[in-house]
């Protein structure tokens, strides 16, 4: 990233914060300081109950010391840099989009076919066109997990319009 | 010592021997797989563990753990890819030595080392972890709390990762363990109005995760990588000659990769780094490493396979793991209703020798599977990642949402995949997140109890003998990265 906006002839000094080091840094220190905000919305145990110390003590520690280590490694990286990763390939952006398809169906219409839909995704987009293998990743596959959960474990999966089907 | 007989008891039942025979075979197979490994397979495995008694689960575990970092070798030899990370330095001379022509003698070698390297470290598991469970009598809590701080300041000078990053990575895993309902004073933190976090995150959704998950996003960054795989014929057993050549090896590897995973923190991935830079340093030969070298497979297997009992030191003796596996594995025990510590090795004693005991007979099963099926194991890697990854996300979904029933499980663990991914994509380790949220709840509780205990007095960890010396270790394993980057200066 920062060889291409040098190449542009972009000002040294903008390109700093381009860099992923920047960024990765920038991000945990923006959920670590909403999260140490947070903290301070816990409740206080009045004296007389107070054993030891508060609870929002530790996690108001932990992300102190996740800020001042993430600086630490930022100004580091400012001498060694990290190594340039590699623009994540349209693959990586659809498995992730299946995972949102998955939360939605899971939640909305059936688990089940909440886990066929992302297999036949997934399966598909990696390459997988033999319908065949498909059906196999996306529906049998699945079904035998799904059995097999249910009557060795005992497990009840939640209710969905395939799910019900099952269970009657 | 009196109970040493009580190793033999696995031999005797039927059902621990099927346990062992699958937990060996299934861990062959997650060893085999890049990207899989024995922490993600025990953690996707652990749902199943129910439906056992305590001993056949952890026994289960423990197969995998030791088949499954064995089965890392057979991928490194064949395919020049790690089965499991603490496969990575075996590559470096199986790989090519099998372009050379000789696959099955480097994978024979790789084979007798880890079963050398497994029986030493059990062991060591068998006389050290009654000793050091009875050290733990002398610790309190302040003690305890000294202890856990070692361990997570270990997590800086472990292989992966820059030890600021891990120490990060570390922090981040206490602090996952802070979410949920306080357990002194039953205040939420971070719970955000979401009932189902009040219980706080539970250890699968993370660790799977943190493995399972994010693995998957990262092959689908890779779905055009092709591999080029060496044929195999058959495993041969290693020459007279070749056993003179690395007698010594095996035997030190052993040692290093023993006293590594006795270590908190530590396990098989950095135990097989150094018992492969040790191999070269004491070699006569240390131009052939990195070319082929069979001292260099012997010098990791041995290693990596040694740091499996050791790690089971203070998993077992004081409930500290010994590696991310050996985490998986405490899960297991807490799930069990079993308690690691002192007081296990007193009331339990058959529970435990059951362990050692299943930990001899699987190095022993791995020696006869690997030798006898490394040929087959070696062609799970042709199925494809396509029809691969989404099975595995299947298992994973249905695994995670089985222990509470709980679809928020579900999506906390596609949660930590993205940031799994994240992580290792920029130079994060994900290990320290393990370590970190088993350590967590520990060393809140410690503190804040010993705290009660000396009435707000900091300074009174500081006169205590043991934790004193728990901090002095702690400073050294902080300052260790540091030593050995002026020393590489």
């Amino acid at each position: 990233m920062n060889d291409v906006h040098n190449e542009k002839g972009t000002n040294k000094s903008l390109s700093l914060f381009f860099k992923s080091s920047f960024i990765v840094s920038a991000v945990i220190i923006l959920i670590s300081s909403i999260l140490l905000y947070f903290t301070f919305t816990f409740d206080i145990v009045p004296p007389i109950l107070n054993r030891g110390i508060q609870p929002a003590t530790f996690p108001k520690a932990l992300l102190i010391l996740i800020i001042a280590l993430t600086l630490l490694t930022y100004f580091i990286s400012l001498k060694n840099p990290w190594k340039n990763e590699k623009k994540l390939p349209n693959s990586f952006y659809i498995t992730l989009l299946s995972f949102v398809v998955f939360i939605t169906v899971s939640k909305f219409l059936d688990f089940f076919l909440g886990i066929a839909l992302l297999s036949i995704i997934v399966s598909y987009f990696w390459g997988e066109r033999r319908v065949a293998y498909l059906i196999i990743v996306s529906i049998i596959f699945p079904l035998i997990v799904f059995v097999f959960f249910e009557t060795i474990l005992g497990l009840r999966f939640p209710p969905g319009i395939i799910t019900n089907l099952y269970y009657g | 010592m009196e109970n040493l007989g009580l190793i033999f008891a696995p031999l005797f039942s039927y059902k621990l021997l099927i346990v062992l025979f699958f937990g060996t075979i299934f861990g062959l197979i997650l060893g085999v797989l890049p990207g899989l490994g024995p922490t993600t397979g025990g953690a996707l495995i652990l749902p199943f563990t129910m439906t056992l008694d305590p001993l056949s689960a952890i026994v289960l575990l423990t197969a995998i753990y030791c088949a499954g970092t064995y089965g890392g070798a057979i991928t490194a030899i064949l395919i020049n890819t790690p089965g499991t990370p603490a496969a990575a330095a075996t590559c470096l001379d199986g790989y090519p030595l099998a372009q050379k022509g000789e696959a099955g003698r480097a994978l024979g070698m790789a084979t007798v080392s880890s079963v050398i390297g497994g029986i030493a470290s059990v062991i060591v598991l068998i006389f050290f972890a009654p000793l050091l469970a009875n050290l733990a009598y002398e610790f309190g809590q302040p003690e305890y709390f000294a202890l856990a701080i070692f361990g997570l300041t270990m997590l800086a000078s472990i292989g992966e990762g820059s030890p600021i990053k891990n120490l990060i990575a570390g922090a981040f895993g206490i602090l996952i363990s802070t979410v949920g309902k306080d357990f002194m004073t039953s205040i939420d933190r971070f719970t955000f109005g979401i009932n189902e976090l009040t219980e706080g995150i539970g250890f699968i959704p993370v660790v799977v995760g943190l493995f399972a998950i994010s693995e998957m996003l990262t092959q689908s960054t890779l779905i055009n990588q092709i591999f080029n795989r060496v044929a195999l014929k058959a495993v041969k057993l290693p020459s007279i000659d070749d056993y003179k050549k690395t007698w010594k090896t095996i035997i030190r590897s052993s040692g290093i990769g023993s006293f590594i995973g006795v270590l908190p923190a530590e396990g098989g991935t950095v135990a097989s780094l150094i018992g492969y830079a040790e191999a070269k340093r004491w070699s006569k030969k240390p131009e052939d490493f990195g070319k082929g070298s069979i001292e260099g497979i012997a010098g990791a297997e041995a290693a990596n396979n040694a740091a499996t009992g050791g790690a089971m030191v203070p998993t077992l003796a004081l409930g500290i793991p010994g590696s991310a596996t050996t985490a998986v594995i405490l899960t297991g025990l807490i799930i069990h209703g079993v308690r690691p510590g002192p007081d296990l090795f007193r009331e339990q004693p058959e529970f435990l020798y059951g362990i050692f005991g299943s930990m001899l007979i699987a190095n022993i099963l791995f020696f006869v599977l690997g030798f006898f099926g490394a040929k087959i194991f070696a062609r799970i890697t042709l199925v494809p990642n396509k029809l691969l990854w989404p099975m595995i996300f299947a298992v994973s979904v249905c695994g995670t949402y089985s222990l509470n029933q709980s679809i928020i499980d579900v999506w906390l663990m596609l949660l930590f995949g993205v940031i799994g991914f994240f992580m290792r994509r920029y130079g994060f380790s994900v290990v320290p997140v393990i370590i970190g949220l088993i350590l967590g709840e520990l060393v809140e509780g410690t503190l804040r109890q010993s705290l009660v205990i000396f009435d707000g007095n900091w300074l009174m960890f500081l006169q205590r003998p043991i934790a004193l010396t728990f901090f002095v270790l702690s400073l050294i394993a902080l300052s260790f990265p540091l030593i050995k980057r002026k020393k590489k200066k």
